[in-house]
């Protein structure tokens, strides 16, 4: 689970708890500290918690229970003014009523800081998101993605060392997404701020964070590294929401340190690595991604056990081959094969056996 | 290729050959005229009851031509005194008292007279009587004549005898064979007559036809009127009738002869109507018939904004008669005073709708519609028994002891009580459109301000209070139009010192009935409200205006 200690954290969530009507937790029990510098994304379904989170940070919302402490100090009394911290919104809340330049002076404006120096920083500002020539415009005179740079000029523009940014992209097209995507991570490690950001998608948490916090049901489910979150699920929940993954359900049959025989409900047995068992005869869910799956036989280590499998429906997808397949009595185990010219497309219809190495496959909790 | 794409230079045809354009137009003139004709009962509804009155209103302010005015029922003075310059300070000559005698005297048999003399005395005040007494005392200069003759001779007093000498053979015997009930044969002049006697041919004509059509009474049993004998003595002082042989020659002779006798008694015009009243040989009448005889006039708007009209041009009326100015500026005045007292109170309730969890908004909102529900009369004649000196409000002061009994506020039948009464009843209209344009503003704007390091003050004064100025400007529009044409309020409450311009309009429609000077006022009103909104929108922007998302 997640790290409580919080002793050098810059940023530290703990044991916080949310309720907003007296009789559901929306957020429960949360700790989390987070390093100066460091790009953490929280990541989750939809009404996991998240934007409570973020709000509870930046101080529109108050904590039920627990404490929240910046750079070592309680922020929990303090007025969202006074936190000093960035903010980007989903709908980048630009002030509809002033000017692109305006809008970045703004925050400076409130700091009293004198003209020719707010001029200074909003231009220096625009010119860091390239949008220098932006300075007249009207927001609603600017593209969403013009106006997600503005709204992420503005929120850096009064020099935070915390940025918060819910769901900052959600509203652009793909391209542009990826685009941003890139251009974010690039200006948080060049002025080195810290970030947290918020997102639905999963290719966007992996792609831009240092960590990343799975939330689910009030709770972070996983805090790691994007590699670790995806190769080394904790729990089915994580498992199942990073990336394509396949399940099939049994018994652990035998464990013998790190590796572990399940038995399928159908009788069939096969090699996991035990993460969430612990001894014999429990229920549990083993997790493999569709990548890691073998079906050549002469690749496969000699001794390993293998299932049956009947290839139901093979899709050419480009860079990858996407095959269904029927396991355990199942008809949605898929496989991905990488598009190589020696690589073998499998006919709908055939007879295949399938395994993988034990540490690719992860005997989880039964969910 | 089809030949919608055809890559000649000419024009783009539509698949059936026709132009494209054309197509397109007798497609899309379908579709319009099926939306004209859904809303055509509404667009008739409106042009009906809304426009065609208002236009109705704008034509009144300026007409002077309906029956009862100077263009209307007296045609020939209007004629004559075009004649009269009226700058020259002399009395108009007899051709024009000559006019008016014939016109007020038609008018008097007609009821008219006392109408022309209501809307003259707009104007001039006395008009009014003075034409009721010209159109009694008439009589008496026709009567000068009347008598004479009918000392001569009995039947010139008598029906018959004038329908033989003016009516033609033909009408004569078809009138002879008349039986009540029956429709009058129109009448028509002997041939001739009109040559011998031409101006008691023409009044009796006028005569004729008022008894056939209005009084549908048998002209052999009518005795002619009294300025009919003055045009025959007229007649017979000018004329030749040695060879005169029609119809009652011997009477026509006769009575030529005695008029030319110096016994005849005659009386000048002039005389006539000094005799009936002095006022008759006053320029100043004279000059106010001439100013107002054209059958369009500027007079009801010069009325409306305390002017008139002079011999020297136009001027500003005595000081003891200006009241419109005074009226339109506390109008204007008291209106922006409720404006603005609605703007500050309804800003907070506004807010509060916009901001509060659901549950309690629509409580409020409740409240905020509650005096919707109550007649309007209700709510006024409430805010009497709150304000009057032995209301609620004083009372209260009393026993708390911040006023003294002898010393009770007079909040009512002032301005006080016209403003209190106007901004709680208008509130509503201020607060909707502001709650709407305010349940747009979204949270965010304001999260925003605070994380980019403004207190609570300055993200409301600098993000939120912007925002809501169209709420603002969409209110003050509606509040300030519904208070300058405000009635019953003020009526109620308003007191001497704290009616509106409308109440004034009222008054003019229903008790002096100076419809002309109301529409005048009226048509002013109305185009106050016009430039205003076009300023508002000069300033403001129109486009600035919500009235919800
Ligand atoms: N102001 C509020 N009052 C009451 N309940 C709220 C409020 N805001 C959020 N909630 C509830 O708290 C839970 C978590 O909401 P939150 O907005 O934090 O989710 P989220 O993870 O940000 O979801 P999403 O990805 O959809 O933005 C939800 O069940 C939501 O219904
Ligand atoms: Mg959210």
């Amino acid at each position: 689970m997640a790290d409580g200690s919080s002793g050098d954290a810059f940023v530290a969530f703990e044991r916080v708890q949310k309720s907003y009507d007296g009789e559901t937790l929306v957020v429960k029990d949360l700790n989390l500290s987070m390093p100066k510098g460091e790009f953490l994304t929280m990541l989750g379904p939809s009404g996991s918690g998240k934007t409570t989170c973020l709000m509870m940070l930046a101080g529109f919302e108050t904590a039920t229970y627990g404490e929240i402490k910046l750079d070592g100090v309680s922020i929990n009394n303090i007025p969202p003014h006074k936190r000093g911290i960035g903010m980007v919104f989903q709908n980048y809340a630009l002030f509809p009523h002033m000017t692109v330049a305006e809008n970045l002076a703004f925050p400076l404006e409130v700091r009293k800081l004198g003209k020719s120096e707010r001029e200074k920083k909003v231009k220096h500002a625009l010119d860091m998101v390239q949008m220098g020539e932006f300075g007249g415009r009207r927001p609603a005179q600017l593209s969403g993605g013009q106006q997600q740079r503005i709204a992420l000029a503005r929120a850096l523009v009064f020099e935070p060392e915390l940025v918060l940014m819910d769901e900052p992209l959600g509203a652009l097209d793909k391209q542009l997404r990826e685009h941003m995507q890139f251009e974010i991570t690039n200006l948080a490690h060049q002025l080195g701020i810290t970030v947290v950001y918020v997102t639905h998608d999963q290719t966007e948490a992996l792609t831009m964070s240092d960590r990343v916090a799975v939330f689910n049901d009030g709770r972070i489910q996983q805090l790691a590294p994007p590699d670790e979150l995806y190769e080394k699920p904790q729990n089915s929940f994580v498992a199942q929401f990073i990336g394509e993954n396949n399940t099939l359900e049994g018994v652990v049959k035998e464990i013998s340190g790190n590796t572990c025989v399940v038995q399928l409900d159908d009788g069939e047995v096969l090699d996991a690595t035990p993460v969430n068992v612990t001894k014999v005869g429990e229920r549990t869910r083993v997790s493999i991604r569709p990548e890691r799956v073998e079906f050549n036989k002469e690749r496969l280590k000699d001794g390993v056990h293998t299932l049956k499998a009947e290839v139901l429906e093979f899709i050419y997808m480009g860079d990858i081959f996407r095959t269904r397949l029927r396991v355990a009595g199942k008809d949605d185990f898929v496989i991905k094969t990488r598009n190589a010219p020696d690589q073998v497309r499998l006919e709908p219809g055939s007879q295949i056996e399938i395994g993988w190495l034990p540490e690719d496959c992860r005997a989880l909790d039964a969910g | 290729m089809t030949d919608t794409t055809q890559e000649t230079s000419g024009p783009m045809l539509a698949a059936d050959g026709t132009p494209l354009k054309r197509s397109l137009a007798k497609a899309l003139r379908a579709q319009k005229l099926r939306a004209l004709a859904l809303i055509a009962p509404l667009l008739l509804f409106v042009l009906i009851t809304f426009i065609a009155p208002i236009a109705d209103m704008l034509f009144r302010s300026v007409d002077d031509s309906q029956q009862g005015t100077v263009h209307g029922t007296m045609p020939l003075t209007a004629e004559a005194l075009k004649d009269w310059d009226s700058s020259t300070g002399e009395l108009p000559d007899n051709a024009v008292f000559d006019a008016v005698y014939t016109d007020i005297f038609v008018a008097a048999e007609n009821k008219l007279h006392t109408r022309v003399g209501s809307r003259l005395n707009y104007e001039r005040t006395g008009s009014s009587s003075l034409f009721r007494k010209t159109g009694r005392g008439l009589d008496d200069i026709g009567e000068v004549y009347q008598d004479q003759f009918e000392d001569l001779d009995p039947d010139w007093d008598e029906g018959t005898p004038w329908a033989e000498l003016m009516g033609s053979p033909d009408w004569l015997t078809s009138m002879q064979g008349w039986e009540d009930g029956q429709p009058l044969p129109p009448f028509e002049l002997r041939d001739g007559v009109a040559d011998l006697l031409p101006r008691t041919a023409a009044i009796y004509r006028v005569f004729a036809d008022f008894q056939i059509e209005e009084e549908e009474k048998s002209l052999l049993d009518e005795e002619p009127w009294s300025i009919v004998h003055t045009r025959l003595y007229e007649d017979l002082r000018d004329g030749d009738f040695s060879t005169y042989a029609g119809p009652r020659a011997d009477m026509v002779k006769a009575a030529d002869a005695l008029v030319d006798t110096a016994e005849f008694e005659t009386i000048a015009l002039k005389d006539g109507f000094e005799a009936i009243d002095e006022d008759w040989l006053d320029i100043g009448l004279w000059q106010t018939i001439k100013a107002y005889s054209t059958s369009y006039t500027a007079g009801y708007f010069l009325n409306a904004v305390d002017m008139q009209k002079t011999p020297e041009g136009v001027a500003l009326r005595d000081e003891n008669q200006r009241i419109y100015g005074l009226l339109f500026k506390r109008t204007m005045f008291m209106s922006m005073v409720i404006t603005f007292s609605c703007i500050m109170l309804a800003y907070p309730v506004a807010y509060l709708l916009a901001n509060l969890p659901m549950r309690t908004a629509n409580l409020l909102m409740i409240l905020v519609l509650l005096p919707f529900w109550t007649s309007l009369l209700v709510r006024t004649s409430a805010w009497k028994v709150m304000l009057q000196q032995q209301g609620v409000i004083n009372d209260v002061l009393v026993w708390i002891g911040i006023v003294g009994d002898d010393a009770r506020l007079v909040m009512i039948n002032n301005q006080l009580g016209t403003i209190i009464a106007m901004t709680h009843i208008l509130l509503p209209f201020m607060i909707l459109p502001m709650y709407s344009v305010m349940s747009t503003i979204p949270p965010y704007y304001v999260r925003a301000a605070k994380s980019l390091g403004a207190t609570n003050w300055t993200s409301f004064w600098r993000v939120y209070f912007p925002q809501s100025v169209p709420g603002i400007g969409a209110g003050s529009i509606l509040v300030f139009i519904l208070a300058i044409g405000y009635y019953i309020t003020p009526e109620i409450v308003g007191g001497n010192t704290g009616t509106f311009i409308s109440n004034r309009i009222a008054y003019h429609i229903s008790s002096s009935l100076n419809w002309g000077l109301a529409a005048a006022l009226g048509s002013i009103l109305l185009a106050a409200v016009l430039i205003l909104y076009w300023a508002y929108d000069r300033i403001v922007g129109i486009d600035n205006v919500k009235l919800g998302g």
